[in-house]
Parts: C-alpha cells; structure tokens; sequence
C-alpha cells in the first residue's frame, strides 16, 4: 500500500567526500601520558618482589579455592533467584490495589532495605539462639512438627536467606520502577481485549518493564557475586573465606588477596557480557534494527567490510556497546 | 471477506445510556448522558476536546467507572450487576468477561511493542478464549488479510507506519469476535495521507453491519458512513439526529460554532 521506494534511486554506494579531517593534537599528547602512567604502573606491579606472582599463580586454580568459587557462584545465582522472584512478587503486591497486599510488601521493603545485610546475615546464623526449636502446628496450639533451627537452617540456608530476602527488597524497587515505566495505555488495551488483571501483567506488562528491569538488575547480580564475599562472617567457606583460610596459615595475605581478586575479576566480566545479550534480546521491538554485536562488529572488521550500524542517524563507532 | 459471525444478541438497544455521570474528584466530566444506540448502527460522537467525549466511551466498556446513572450494553448494565432491586458491583473477572465482546481501537494504537502484528492479533484468543494457537493464528492471518497487512505479519509495531499500526489494532480488536466496536478518535494520531486506509477498513466493518461507537473529527467519514450523530460540549449532549441533518443543519448555537471551525 505505502511502498518505501517508490521513488528513482540511483544504485551503489554515495560519493565519499574528500576533505581534511580535524586534527586532534589533545589526544596524542594524552596518550603519551597514559602510556607512560601505565608502564609505571606495570613496572611497578611486576617488579615488587611482595606481590609474590608466582604464588598468585601457584593458588590460582588450587582446589580448595575452586571449592570456594564453587560456593560462591550457587549462592550468587541462588540468592538471585530468589531476589528477582521474590522481588518480582513484592513489586505486583506494592502496585496491588489491595491495601493489605501492598501495606505487606512495603513493611517487608522498609525492614530489609532498612538493615545491613551484614547484620541480617549473622541473624539468619543465630536464629537459633531466638528460637531454637521452629514447628508447624496450629497458631498457639499444639504443634505436629517440629525440628532444631540450627538443623534446620545450616550455614549455607542461613546464607541465602540472608542475601535473598535482602536481595528481594532491593529488586521489588528495581520491578516496581520497570512496571511503573510501561506506558497506561498498554494496559488499558489488554483490558480492553479482556485480559485478567494477571495475564496483563505477565504478558503484557512485565515483558515490557523488562527492558527498564535488566540492566539494573545486571548490576544487582554483579554486585551480589561481591557481596557474597560477606557471608565469610559466618564461616561460610566461599571465594574469599578460601583464600583467607590459605593466608591465615601461610601468611601470603596479599598474593592470595589477589588470587582471589582475579576470580571475582573474572566472573563479573563473564556476566558483563550475558549482560549485554539479555538486553538485547529484551530490547527486540524498541528500535528498528538491532545495533550489531561487538563480535559482529569485529568480524566485519576483519572482513574489512563496515558493518551495517543499522540507525543511519549515528555516527559510526559511537553508538555505545551496550545501548539497544 | 472475514467471517465475522456476529454473537447472538438480544433485542435491546446496543447501548443504553440512562442520566451518566462521571467526574474525577469535583471535577464533572459528564453531566448525565442519555443515549441509546441501536444494533448495526454507526453512532458518531463528535465535540470539542474536553467535551467528555472520550470518556463516555470509555465508561462503556468499563475502562473508567460512572458515579452515576444507568449504562447498559446489549440489555446487561456495565460494572454493575442489578440483583434483588440492587446494584452490586462486578468482580474484576467479571468484567472482564464482558469485554471480551466490545472491542475498543485506541487513537495511541497501544499496539503491544513486545509482539508481532500476527502475535498482537492471536494474543487475546489464545490467552483469553483458550483457542488453539493454529487456529487462532488462520483466523489473524484472514483479519490482516482484510486490513490489508497480510504481508506484514512478522514485523513488530516500530516497523509499521501509524496508519499499518491502526489496521493491526482494527484486527487486534475483531479477533474476539465482539458485538460491539469503540473508536476513540482512530485517525487522529495519523498522518493526513495514512487516514483513509483506516477510515476504508471502517467503512467496511460498517457495511457488514458492525454496531461501531466512533469518537472522531473525521465530518466527512461521520456524514457517509454514520447512521447517527451526536455533538456533546462541557458533558452534556447537546445535538443528536441523522448525521447529515446535524451537519449541514445544526439547530444549536454551540453545535454551529463547533461546525463552522472543523468543517
């Protein structure tokens, strides 16, 4: 009906305008500088004897660190889960036009967002010491169940609880905000169509504040997979209580500081990356054309070919990396 | 052509407006509305912006809630439910099912920008009828077939100029099959050029005798196609009668001044 190209248009590629680009003498001259900063800084972390790099390497991939980056990756991913689901069912009862739902989610937000993690962690550790028997039973009555807390939640649950309901109250805000950014008339035009409250919600709505909800939630993850590092308090034996169960006996504290560091170094690259993917697929129907990938961009530049930057607006190389 | 078969209806009046009123805190948008639409019938609704207009339509399928008076579509009251000489309110699951039948075109399109324009038609039949995915999916292909954007099935709403986008949701709407259909100022977001293929696939709709409520400054599409118009200024309905008598001969003052800056 409304063909594009209707119009003549000559085939092959535009003329390239020939003309002195700008100069950018700033720039050489800060690279200079930053070279040379760089070096010293390489010299230095090279040839001070107390970085100990052999020992860094010796401890890189040593079991009981690889244990611990075990641990530390199950309690990143699980206290995530969590988080997001947990954040997910908050933020609906937050935005609930039922005040008991929505009083609920906001005193479950102000208690955990209200304390340190920290604190909430040793707490999970000695909930034995406030209760030390948990049961099921009828609400002060007799009881049909019951088990010590301390069997009940082992080190590795006190953990999790303590880093997952954190972790949801943090993700109800990030959810709340994503669901509150989708336009009211997508909603409307769900309802319109006779949708329910809740498959509004979850077909409609909630995929849409996924493109608002992933990059921050991104940074929660990456920021969890540190904040693990915490739960060493309760001799919990992840990444870092590894490596300092290491240097408490060999006294190597700042190689296996280091070793550690790598790691986490490591991994938050990794998720960086799955990162950027996610968004992208989230972000399908925003834009026109997807931007291409880093990689595509790397092949076509191997290829000696431009890639296509696919928004024509943008000058090329500067459409940012992770924008979609 | 698309089969359309038209749900059983009684032998009410589509919609029944009855002294509606409507206001958001002391503010009265509609100032009691009284109205009857007839089964098959294009019923325009034209007026300044303000007028109230929107909302009324909005009011019938539930979208804002009245405060007063009686609305009732194909002889069941909306939102509420008449038991034992009083009134209760709907559930929400209720009301939901009652919009299954109305199907509502929106000036925004809020086409859904996650879904193809095929995933945008087979959504609520799939989700809120249960229909099988394969037929649901025949069923949407015919429906753009009609609006004309067959070829455009798997390409997302951003890739789709405004009036493309207006079909979808003109197809999103007739694939629940409903009774009645709304038009809440359909083409006014569109280029001047895109108007007229939405305005056709509307003219269409009415031939096949579709009872539409159309909210629109399209005089020229309400004097054609319309069976019945209505002028409403500051909530209230001020002139109603045969669109070509209102149009070429308002009885009202207001009605006039209206005319004479939009024709």
């Amino acid at each position: 009906m409304n063909s594009p190209d209707q119009g003549e248009v000559t085939p092959g590629p535009p003329a390239t305008i020939k003309a002195v680009p700008v100069r950018h003498p700033g720039r050489w001259a800060g690279a200079v500088v930053i070279t040379v900063l760089a070096a010293m800084l390489l010299h230095a972390l090279i040839f001070n004897p107390a970085f100990e790099w052999n020992v860094v390497g010796t401890y890189l991939f040593d079991s009981s660190i690889l244990r611990g980056l075990g641990v530390t990756l199950e309690l990143t991913a699980l206290s995530m889960v969590m988080g997001v689901l947990g954040g997910i069912i908050l933020a609906v009862m937050r935005l609930s036009p039922n005040p008991l739902l929505s009083a609920t989610a906001w005193f479950y937000i102000w208690v955990f967002r209200g304390t340190p993690v920290l604190v909430q962690l040793v707490f999970w550790n000695f909930l034995g010491a406030l209760w030390p028997k948990l049961s099921l039973g009828i609400p002060f009555g007799p009881s049909f169940w019951s088990e010590s807390t301390n069997s009940l939640i082992p080190v590795f649950t006190a953990a999790l609880l303590g880093l997952g309901l954190n972790e949801a109250a943090y993700m109800a805000e990030i959810v709340r905000g994503g669901i509150q950014s989708v336009d009211e008339g997508q909603g409307e035009a769900a309802h319109a169509l006779g949708m329910s409250r809740f498959q509004t919600m979850r077909r409609i709505v909630l995929p849409q504040a996924m493109r608002v909800i992933i990059p921050p939630t991104g940074n929660e993850t990456i920021s969890m997979l540190k904040t693990t590092s915490l739960v060493s308090v309760i001799a919990l034996e992840e990444l870092f209580r590894a490596g300092q169960n290491i240097y408490s006996r060999n006294f190597q504290t700042i190689p296996l500081l280091i070793t550690v560091s790598l790691w986490y170094l490591f991994l938050t690259s990794v998720l960086t990356i799955g990162q950027y993917y996610i968004e992208r697929y989230y972000g399908r129907g925003t834009t026109r054309t997807l931007p291409p990938t880093p990689l595509a961009r790397l092949r076509g530049l191997f290829a000696g070919k431009p890639v296509p930057s696919g928004r024509s607006d943008v000058v090329p190389g500067l459409e940012g990396g992770g924008h979609v | 052509m698309t089969d359309l078969a038209k749900p059983r209806t009684s032998g009410e009046p589509m919609v029944k407006a009855e002294g509606v009123r409507k206001s958001y805190g002391l503010v009265e948008v509609l100032k009691g509305i009284d109205l009857e639409v007839e089964q098959g019938e294009v019923f325009c609704l034209i007026g300044p912006s303000g007028s109230g207009k929107s909302t009324f339509l909005r009011c019938i399928n539930h979208l804002e809630k009245i405060n007063g008076g009686l609305l009732s579509v194909d002889g069941e009251l909306v939102g509420y439910a008449m038991r034992g000489g009083k009134l209760h309110e709907l559930r929400d699951r209720e009301v939901a099912l009652k919009r299954r039948d109305i199907g509502m075109v929106f000036q925004r399109f809020n086409l859904f920008p996650h879904m193809t324009a095929l995933e945008n038609v087979i959504e609520a039949p799939v989700q809120v009828k249960k229909e099988s995915r394969a037929a649901a999916k025949e069923r949407a292909m015919a429906l753009l077939e009609r609006v004309g954007l067959a070829d455009k099935a798997g390409n997302y709403p951003t890739q789709l100029s405004g009036g493309q986008q207006q079909r979808v949701a003109i197809a999103r709407a007739l694939a629940m099959k409903p009774k009645l259909m709304l038009f809440d100022e359909p083409t006014s977001a569109l280029d001047p050029e895109l108007v007229g293929d939405v305005l056709d696939v509307m003219r269409g709709l009415a031939e096949e005798g579709m009872t539409m409520i159309v909210v629109t400054h399209e005089m020229g599409f309400a004097r054609e196609v319309g069976d019945a118009l209505v002028f409403m200024d500051g909530g209230v309905v001020v002139e109603s009668g045969h669109p070509r008598d209102v149009l070429t001969d308002p009885q009202h003052e207001r009605t006039r001044a209206f005319l004479s800056k939009v024709l």
